[in-house]
């Protein structure tokens, strides 16, 4: 079973999750739920710093043995930082995929964005219904 | 997604075992139409377990054709690409049913069971084309005196692979099978159930195929099973199957196989005889005669990233081929693949690049298998 799902964060329909940092910019991550999903994570191709995204495109990409997946960005901006550890250590997303394991940080370019993401409690819902 | 699935499980044709490995917690895909475990914990876990200890492998979906009488020989000489004239009773032969233009209907292993039986093991998907093929060639070369059966839904099959599998299995089986050789088979009880058991696979690791009935293949699963975690037996899925295949440089129809492609452009010349005459054997020879001009090769990334199939493969700017088959390999850690590639590429040390999303990443040819077992 996954682990809950943390309630100071905001979540997409894709499964990744951002946590409002207060200064402008969202660090962002895939879920518990979706690293379950994805088994093993071998590979972790990550954006550079400086690349712009819009809400929704694709910011990094992660690869099981059998699997290749995009990770959306849940907000647009500008990247700042990336997890580089997971280059060496893509296993980090599995095993703290709300926390070591985050992907990159994205400062907003509009921070009303988040709004359009879900919170703990309605994700919660979407994964039950998902798996139903 | 997940949704879609529940409902094409229903359509799927399952196994003896399906309520075993659902009760393991598989995890479940569509293969070809039967509704296969993937994995049971993960990949990477399964594929260390049969390399290091072993592996039990559900493979009751495979197909098996009996063909037998006096001129069962006859027939299979004349639609395998290999020569059969010395094959014993007891042995097992690696071959592939070719088309009239050499092309690639199926791999499959040929076991001779008695002087006149056979038992002809064919991949899932392509067992119905097989029959009817090999039933028109016994029509059209008006071999009479021969039966074929399509055994494929009495048999159950399964697989133990790996540096332990003998001591597992030895002290269920009949015979003694410390002096089965490689390829070789013995009709034995397992179990207390009639079987057939080789010494055999497709993980590159010492291990046996078994063969019984349909009825009885769920008990011995059990038992293998329950006998075998005191020595570190994991059930494993279809992705550490492919995973296992793919290191020890074995190749996958649908992927690197298919009627497109001849037994002379991928490592299967060794099973084609061409001084014999069977089904394409006469295209064949022209084709040798005029050289073959694509060929299947290994390589490994040098660079980040993992190649999957149909990425292309460029060299010095140009696209030059594509990949069949990738992946992460958990014994070598890295990441390899095969492709097909102009004969004038295949040498190894060729440089290479694989096009992954927007990158083109660097790769290099490599000689196959990626990985040998030391004996």
């Amino acid at each position: 079973m996954s682990k809950p799902n943390p309630t100071d964060r905001k979540y997409t329909n894709e499964h990744e999750w951002a946590l409002d940092n207060h200064d402008g910019t969202i660090t962002a991550g895939i879920t518990d739920y979706a690293q379950e999903l994805l088994t093993d994570i071998v590979f972790v191709e990550l954006p550079e710093i400086g690349k712009k995204v819009r809400q929704f495109e694709r910011l990094a990409v992660l690869e099981s043995v059998k699997s290749v997946s995009d990770v959306y960005t849940p907000a647009s901006g500008e990247v700042v930082a990336i997890n580089q550890a997971l280059a060496d250590q893509p296993e980090i997303i599995n095993k703290d995929a709300f926390g070591e394991g985050w992907i990159a940080k994205i400062k907003m370019a509009d921070a009303a964005e988040l709004n359009k993401l879900m919170d703990a409690a309605a994700y919660d819902l979407f994964i039950k219904e998902e798996t139903q | 997604m997940v949704a879609e699935l529940q409902k094409n499980k229903l359509m799927m044709k399952k196994t003896p075992l399906y309520d075993r490995y659902l009760s393991l917690g598989a995890k479940i895909i569509d293969f070809g139409g039967w509704a296969m475990p993937v994995q049971y914990t993960n990949v990477i876990d399964e594929h260390h377990a049969t390399r290091n200890k072993a592996g039990l492998f559900d493979i009751c979906h495979m197909g098996e054709i009996e063909i037998k009488g006096p001129q069962a020989f006859d027939l299979l000489q004349w639609v395998l690409s290999r020569n059969l004239e010395k094959q014993k009773v007891g042995q097992m032969m690696l071959s592939v049913l070719t088309n009239e233009h050499g092309g690639i209907i199926d791999d499959l292993t040929a076991y001779r069971l008695a002087t006149e039986r056979y038992m002809v093991v064919t991949n899932a998907a392509t067992k119905d084309k097989d029959l009817a093929w090999i039933m028109k060639q016994k029509v059209e070369r008006n071999f009479r005196h021969v039966e074929i059966n399509d055994m494929s839904d009495r048999i159950g099959k399964i697989d133990i692979q790996g540096p332990v599998a003998q001591n597992i299995l030895q002290s269920m089986v009949s015979d003694g099978l410390a002096l089965l050789p490689y390829y070789h088979a013995v009709e034995a009880s397992v179990c207390g159930m009639p079987a057939i058991v080789s010494r055999s696979g497709y993980t590159g690791e010492d291990g046996f195929e078994i063969y019984t009935d349909a009825c009885a293949v769920g008990k011995i699963w059990d038992d293998i099973l329950k006998r075998g975690a005191a020595w570190g037996l994991k059930p494993c899925g279809l992705g550490a199957r492919d995973t296992l295949r793919l290191e020890a440089g074995m190749m996958l129809y649908g992927h690197e196989l298919d009627e497109t492609i001849i037994p002379l452009e991928v490592p299967y010349g060794w099973v084609t005889n061409l001084e014999k005459d069977f089904v394409g054997a006469e295209f064949l020879r022209k084709q040798k005669e005029h050289g073959v001009t694509k060929s299947l090769v290994g390589f490994e990334m040098l660079g980040r990233g993992i190649a999957r199939a149909d990425y292309k493969v460029f060299k010095d700017g140009q696209e030059i081929g594509k990949v069949t088959s990738g992946t992460y390999a958990p014994t070598l850690d890295r990441a390899v693949g095969l492709a097909f590639v102009p004969a004038s590429c295949k040498e190894p040390g060729t440089q290479i690049h694989i096009h992954i999303r927007e990158r083109y990443v660097k790769a290099r040819v490599v000689k196959l298998p990626f990985y040998k077992r030391s004996r």
